[in-house]
């Protein structure tokens, strides 16, 4: 089947591009760019109707990467129906986003390393999905880290962006050290670290050890999930160029622990504590990013933090127990997420570069291509009725509420915080007057403009089209959903009062907003500075270490200890060089005295061992 | 009997004479003096081979003193020959301002 | 009678070796030094070593000295100066020479039991002939290699004293 052309095509754009790219022409640059990531989705559709239904693994071998004492992993990448989700997923919306690039990346500098860097990254999270075993899924996770990194430092010569790549990069680490320590206990506990090797022992292992080894992977899976505590590079990302915060910071990367996680679905559902922290977890980020989410003013922070509350649903659904539900959830987020960043990188287009909301507005009639996709894509993220969104969402907040009615509530006004903060920022940006001050916003280019409508299909009809948890039955146990009608009422009703509210707050009545944050002028300033979470944590953490590094580490270590020793030894050497060059004073009288001297010593020296020796000695 | 002499006298008198020139070497300042004072050290020593050759009655340490003499003689002219380089060279013969060995 | 030779002889010997270091002038202390000498050619006969007593004063008394004595000539140097310069000198000079004089005292009078004495004729061995044989048998070797030590000596001071070629 060779599965390994999936990740490799990719790869051989990003090498061309980034070897030879500089000397390309536009059109080559897009040709081996788009190409390969079309390629690479062709493939897939090709491979999986190959395999059939897929009822179990299928798996290639390739070699055998690493062979130390008990320690064997292969580089192998299998595909089950999880898999495949992924991988269509990945290489879809993937390719619909390099699309979009070509003409939102038209007038910027560095053009073919922007493709260059987006194949290496289509190249790492493929061998994320394809990886048969957790060491190899690493390697993709690294690797999308560092691509993320690398594109969200895009525009290099801005403080502002490499400061947002080095928070990304550093506090994702963070999570790969709590990935790696898990794995660590994985091999430790099942002597293997492929999958199929180590969920075949999971039954009877020490539950103590599976909640340890489930925690440390969702400490990893909150880094590059951007869940709390470790979200907070998520908003700062939006530096980077908006194809990249929609390809990797909606669609795919951040997606990457919720896929691990429901990989790892036989060691959670046999350490039901760590299950039970995945959901509280996702439940709180959901809510306090939705809740930071109301009061932003620059679009890409309020669809940032939409998708660190969207994240949050996934691990509800997974924390619950219906694992199935959220990669549902995480297909049709990829669909209207991606759809909501493309559309405000099309809305920036137009105003060309405008980020702030207060500065927009009317724009239905100026960009109405724009404004028909946003919207649907705004009804399937509220969780209207028959959308994508509704199904997904509906399927997560029930097996919640089997679970621990408490997180289907808050779950469910946590939905209606979503549809009214959407809203908003859909109302604000549209509709009204147009407080802006470009004269002539002009509507996107339609290479541009035709993989947003491809998007706002899926996201009105995906839910429709691909029936994922139907699909995914086999591979996960089944999640008791009772199909209770009401709950769902209650749900999608929830979002359509969120969606009244943004209405009559900011088209009719545009006054209200101001009148509210200035009676809750304490609420409105906390929420708006995020929790001061950044500021917190800049306190308490990155402070002292910077400050101990610098007093302890570089004045104390390094300079005075390690410096005082090194260049005390040549300090000493000086000194006892100096003492001893004072005997020679080139006057021969003072040779000869201590010559003298010298003579005597030795002759007590004999003295006293002739005096001391037993037998014999002086007669 | 009256007229013999104990040995140690002879190496008492030997150590004298070893001191003396020692002590001429040390605290004097005339080049000439303190080569002077070198020869009176190789004086004292070859007359304690001379008492060791009576004592063991052997022959090999007068040879020693033979070989001492040869060397010394050896050693004095070629130390006086020096000794008028640096005259002409210096002007001095003291060796107090000899001294460009000094560090 | 041979005590009282000795007796005399060491006393000169002893005086004349003080003269030596003590006297200003360097003519002085040449003087006092063929003095030292000739004593130790006479400590020498009594010990029994004819040979080198006659060599004693025919090379070092005769050679040696007069070269050193034609030196001096040469030279013209006067009396030496008063001022020294060497802390060391006089600081350590005097006890190492007293510790260094008392240990050797030590030495001797430990090591040698008092019966053994020296009288003349204790030691015939002496003689020429017996040297001769030892010189030409036993040390032939180290004579070999003195004879070329003389030969570099004469050498290194003929270059050494001769006027430079203009």
């Amino acid at each position: 089947m060779q599965l390994w052309l999936i990740p490799i095509l990719p790869l051989a754009g990003f090498l061309i591009n980034g070897l030879f790219g500089r000397r390309f022409s536009k059109a080559a640059v897009n040709a081996f760019a788009i190409g390969s990531v079309v390629l690479s989705f062709l493939w897939v559709v090709k491979t999986l109707a190959g395999l059939g239904s897929l009822p179990y693994t299928y798996t290639e071998h390739y070699f055998t990467w690493i062979q130390s004492g008990s320690l064997t992993v292969n580089f192998d990448f299998s595909v089950d129906r999880l898999t495949a989700v992924m991988l269509l997923v990945v290489t879809g919306v993937g390719s619909l986003i390099h699309i979009y690039s070509i003409g939102y990346m038209a007038h910027e500098g560095g053009y073919y390393r922007f493709f260059a860097f987006l194949n290496l990254f289509m190249f790492f999270m493929l061998t994320l999905v394809l990886a048969a075993n957790y060491l190899v899924m690493f390697i993709g996770w690294e690797g999308v880290g560092l691509c993320s990194y690398l594109l969200i430092s895009f525009y290099f010569d801005k403080k502002f962006a490499t400061d947002a790549g080095n928070k990304a990069f550093i506090v994702t680490r963070i999570g790969d050290f709590g990935f790696s320590l898990g794995m660590f206990l994985i091999f430790r506990q099942f002597g293997s670290l492929s999958f199929t090797r180590v969920f075949a022992q999971v039954p009877g292992a020490d539950v103590g050890m599976l909640t340890l080894i489930g925690i440390l992977l969702m400490v990893g899976a909150c880094g590059k999930s951007a869940q709390i505590p470790l979200y907070v590079w998520l908003p700062d990302a939006m530096a980077g160029p908006t194809p990249v915060s929609a390809l990797i910071h909606a669609a795919t990367m951040v997606t990457a622990g919720v896929y691990m996680t429901a990989r790892s679905w036989v060691i959670y559902t046999h350490a039901p504590i760590a299950m039970d922290v995945i959901a509280y977890i996702g439940i709180a980020t959901a809510f306090v990013a939705a809740t930071i989410g109301l009061a932003q003013n620059d679009i890409k922070k309020v669809f940032a933090y939409s998708t660190i509350s969207q994240l949050g649903y996934m691990f509800v659904g997974v924390g619950c127990g219906a694992f199935s539900a959220g990669i549902y959830h995480l297909m049709t987020h990829a669909f209207f997420k991606a759809l909501l960043f493309l559309g405000s990188g099309a809305v920036i287009h137009s105003l060309a570069g405008e980020q702030d909301m207060r500065f927009m507005g009317g724009l239905r009639t100026k960009i109405p291509w724009t404004f028909w996709v946003m919207l649907c894509a705004s009804l399937a993220i509220s969780g209207f009725p028959l959308t994508a969104g509704y199904f997904s969402k509906d399927a997560i907040l029930l097996a919640a509420s089997q679970r621990a009615p408490w997180i289907y509530w808050v779950g469910t006004f946590t939905a209606g915080l979503t549809a009214f903060y959407v809203f908003r920022a859909f109302f604000m940006t549209f509709f009204g007057e147009y407080r802006g001050k470009e004269h002539h916003p002009h509507e996107s280019p339609p290479v541009m403009i035709a993989p947003l409508v491809v998007l706002a299909a899926l996201s009105l009809i995906g839910g429709y089209l691909f029936k994922v948890p139907d699909f995914l039955r086999g591979v996960f146990p089944a999640a008791e959903v009772p199909e209770s009608g009401s709950l769902m009422a209650i749900a999608s009703s929830a979002g359509l009062i969120g969606i009244a509210l943004a209405y009559v707050m900011y088209v009719l009545k545009p006054g209200i907003p101001d009148s509210i944050a200035a009676s809750a002028r304490g609420l409105y300033t906390l929420v708006y500075n995020k929790y001061f979470v950044d500021e917190i944590y800049d306190a308490v953490i990155v402070q002292p270490v910077v400050e101990g590094s610098r007093v302890a580490l570089w004045k104390g270590a390094d300079a005075g200890l390690i410096d005082g020793i090194v260049n005390g030894i040549g300090a000493r050497c000086k000194g006892i060089g100096g003492l001893l060059r004072l005997p020679q004073s080139g006057n021969a009288r003072s040779y000869a005295t201590w010559v003298a001297f010298g003579g005597v010593l030795v002759i007590c020296g004999v003295l006293a061992v002739f005096l001391l020796l037993p037998t014999g000695g002086v007669r | 009997m009256m007229g013999h002499i104990p040995l140690s006298w002879f190496l008492m008198l030997s150590a004298v004479l070893f001191t003396l020139g020692v002590a001429g070497f040390i605290f004097r300042r005339n080049i000439i003096t303190m080569f002077m004072s070198i020869e009176l050290i190789l004086n004292g020593v070859n007359l304690s081979f001379i008492t060791f050759a009576y004592q063991r009655h052997q022959v090999a340490g007068q040879l020693m003193v033979f070989f001492v003499m040869v060397v010394a003689a050896a050693e004095a002219a070629v130390g006086l020959a020096i000794i008028l380089t640096v005259f002409k060279n210096r002007g001095t013969l003291n060796i107090d301002d000899l001294n460009s060995m000094k560090d | 009678m041979d005590l009282i030779l000795f007796l005399a002889f060491a006393l000169i010997a002893v005086v004349a070796a003080i003269n030596v270091v003590v006297q200003r002038h360097p003519i002085s202390s040449a003087i006092s030094l063929v003095g030292v000498m000739g004593s130790l050619a006479v400590l020498y006969l009594l010990l029994g070593a004819e040979f080198i007593a006659a060599a004693q004063v025919i090379v070092y008394a005769g050679a040696i000295m007069v070269l050193f004595v034609f030196v001096i000539m040469l030279l013209n140097a006067g009396g030496e100066a008063r001022a020294g310069r060497s802390f060391v000198a006089s600081l350590l000079g005097v006890p190492a020479l007293v510790a260094l004089l008392a240990l050797l005292a030590f030495f001797t009078a430990r090591l040698f039991p008092s019966d053994a004495e020296v009288h003349f004729g204790g030691f015939k061995g002496g003689t020429p002939e017996a040297i001769g044989r030892a010189l030409f048998t036993t040390y032939l070797l180290p004579f070999e290699i003195t004879s070329i030590l003389v030969l570099i000596a004469i050498v290194g001071a003929v270059v050494l004293a001769r006027k430079e070629l203009e």
